[in-house]
């Protein structure tokens, strides 16, 4: 990998953070994801675990561990910092990698959806529009965060971005469909929040239960898919 | 075997050292806010460091005993008891079944660390026992403790607890048994005015210069609208030089950020896997317990450390923990035991 935009700093005494450029786009996201999948298979001794987020993929580690598993005089972030440095020069972005495609039934507007009007007004649309609009893009999963499983989903039109509440929601309830100005995400857990709600999926985004309690992971590729109240109902029938 | 729960106290829940290895699904680390005070009590029960332990805050909790045990109970002193007498902190303690503990006012510190040889017999989630109370996970039904509740306590006992238990036990006339030895511990518990030692955050050069003086001149205090997720801190104001919009990273226990209304927030076990704001500081991992132990009101003092004196401060701190589990084991094999 080239490294002229990479920048390596300590986030605390515990980890690293490496950060790969400061725009979020999908070439700087797959080198994000290279790394993480590099680290998945390749945990060096005293790794603890790694959060891959926009830009960044932060490595947590235990010091101990680190010198134990060196034979060198270095301190244990220098150690990290070396072993870092040296999996970013054999890493491999132009690999293409498979995303995993992901569709999230959607029921929007009603009950479920109580700001799909303010959506259409704000952008002189009609209801409809707003639902065709969101329901035909690609979203990428940037990253999970703010809550578990929750994603930060790039790719959304900005012919339907609207500004956040001016007076927050004190419990959006999990599964809610929203927008925040240019992003467009679904809430994971019960949550106070300002985005617009316009919609609510009957999936689980976070799964306690399960061995990857994230529905999605960075790297997704996901596609919301209109369904009707009767529908919606089905699904959660299913579910449970 | 089990403890059962009179009084929940203000803010009870089972903590261990937290989920680890979940953070990249958005999962919560939690665990024990003063992890040292945590460990030391599981090893002077024979646990493993990491077993789960009940944290209470402020205000203890009243648990009756329903069989005999080896207990232990560190961290900040919410002056616990056993009918008139007060059990120290810091020494095992073997405790008669049917006996009631109960907690009185906070001296000092703010959170008591309770363990209990064998540890919970409480189901894990994604593998910790420790309670998320947001998403309502983990230790019992994800939620503080209640009057009424019953904690199963394991009775897988370690050679270190059967021991001790056998011993305090012959020796008991009491409803409880307390040798006459304790661990040493080298943390110690906050004052009004607590040094809490610093890195530079990621973005700390983006810190107006004053802000930057403010940081290290300056007390703040806690402010009352602190919890298990982060410590908000009122006094002055800190501001960047350049507004350059920050990227939503990881952030880390201990990470001090900085909303737009300047007043900082040091994050703590429950906080969130990533965070927006800029970071001025990072608490290092030493210094943790101390703060934790400190409450709403205290008084904080910055003073900067570099990031090499803080790994070398990590170390010695866990070499201490390795001196105590070794003159436990040495207590243990003693030929006259005391």
């Amino acid at each position: 990998m080239r490294n002229e935009q990479i920048f390596i700093q300590p986030l605390s005494d515990t980890s690293i953070i490496i950060t790969f450029g400061n725009e979020i786009d999908e070439k700087i996201h797959l080198q994000v994801q290279s790394l993480s999948k590099y680290l998945e298979q390749n945990p060096f001794k005293g790794f603890v675990e790694y959060v891959s987020a926009f830009t960044s993929v932060t490595v947590f580690y235990d010091p101990l561990e680190v010198l134990e598993g060196s034979n060198n005089e270095h301190s244990p972030y220098q150690i990290v910092h070396q072993t870092i440095t040296s999996a970013l020069g054999k890493l491999q972005t132009e690999v293409g990698h498979s995303s995993r495609k992901i569709d999230i039934p959607v029921c929007y507007g009603g009950e479920f959806g109580e700001d799909l009007e303010v959506v259409a007004d704000h952008n002189n649309l009609t209801t409809d529009q707003v639902i065709e609009i969101h329901s035909s893009g690609d979203y990428l999963v940037y990253m999970i965060g703010f809550a578990p499983g929750f994603p930060y989903l790039g790719g959304m039109s900005k012919s339907i971005a609207t500004p956040r509440r001016s007076n927050p929601r004190t419990s959006i309830p999990k599964g809610s469909v929203g927008i925040a100005g240019e992003q467009t995400g679904v809430y994971s857990l019960d949550t106070p929040g300002g985005w617009q709600i316009i919609g609510k999926t009957p999936l689980d985004l976070f799964r306690p239960e399960d061995d990857t309690p994230s529905l999605l992971q960075p790297g997704d590729r996901v596609q919301f898919k209109p369904i009707t109240e009767a529908e919606y109902h089905k699904y959660k029938e299913k579910i449970t | 075997m089990s403890i059962k729960v009179l009084r929940p106290g203000l803010l009870t829940t089972l903590q261990d050292l937290g989920r680890v290895g979940y953070q990249k699904y958005g999962v919560i680390v939690s665990g024990a806010m003063d992890p040292y005070s945590l460990r030391i009590a599981n090893l002077l029960v024979g646990n493993r460091e990491d077993t789960a332990c009940l944290e209470m805050t402020m205000q203890g909790a009243t648990l009756e005993v329903e069989q005999d045990t080896l207990m232990a109970f560190t961290g900040g002193q919410l002056t616990p008891s056993i009918g008139n007498y007060q059990i120290p902190l810091w020494r095992p303690v073997f405790v008669k079944r049917g006996s009631v503990i109960r907690f009185g006012n906070c001296a000092s510190g703010c959170r008591t660390y309770v363990a209990v040889a064998g540890g919970f017999d409480i189901l894990p989630v994604m593998g910790s026992q420790s309670t998320y109370l947001r998403a309502k996970i983990g230790g019992l039904d994800g939620r503080a403790l209640q009057e009424g509740d019953v904690l199963p306590v394991s009775k897988e006992l370690s050679d270190h607890a059967k021991y001790f238990m056998n011993l305090f036990k012959e020796k008991a006339e009491k409803s409880f048994y307390l040798p006459d030895w304790r661990v040493r511990t080298s943390v110690t518990l906050p004052n009004k005015e607590t040094v809490i030692r610093i890195l530079p955050g990621t973005h700390y050069d983006t810190f107006t210069e004053a802000s930057k003086e403010r940081l290290y001149n300056d007390a703040f205090q806690i402010s009352p609208q602190s919890d298990r997720m982060g410590y908000r801190l009122d006094g002055s104001e800190l501001a960047r030089s350049e507004a350059s919009e920050v990227v939503s990273e990881a952030v880390a226990l201990g990470t001090v950020q900085v909303p737009a209304d300047g007043n900082p927030i040091i994050l703590l076990a429950d906080r969130q896997t990533t965070g927006g704001y800029p970071r001025i500081a990072q608490v290092i991992s030493v210094d943790i317990p101390k703060l934790a132990q400190m409450k709403p009101g205290d008084s904080i003092q910055f003073s900067e450390v570099t990031l090499e004196e803080a790994q070398q401060l990590y170390m010695e701190r866990e070499s201490e923990l390795k001196k105590i589990k070794k003159g436990l084991y040495v207590k243990r094999h003693e030929k006259t035991p005391s």
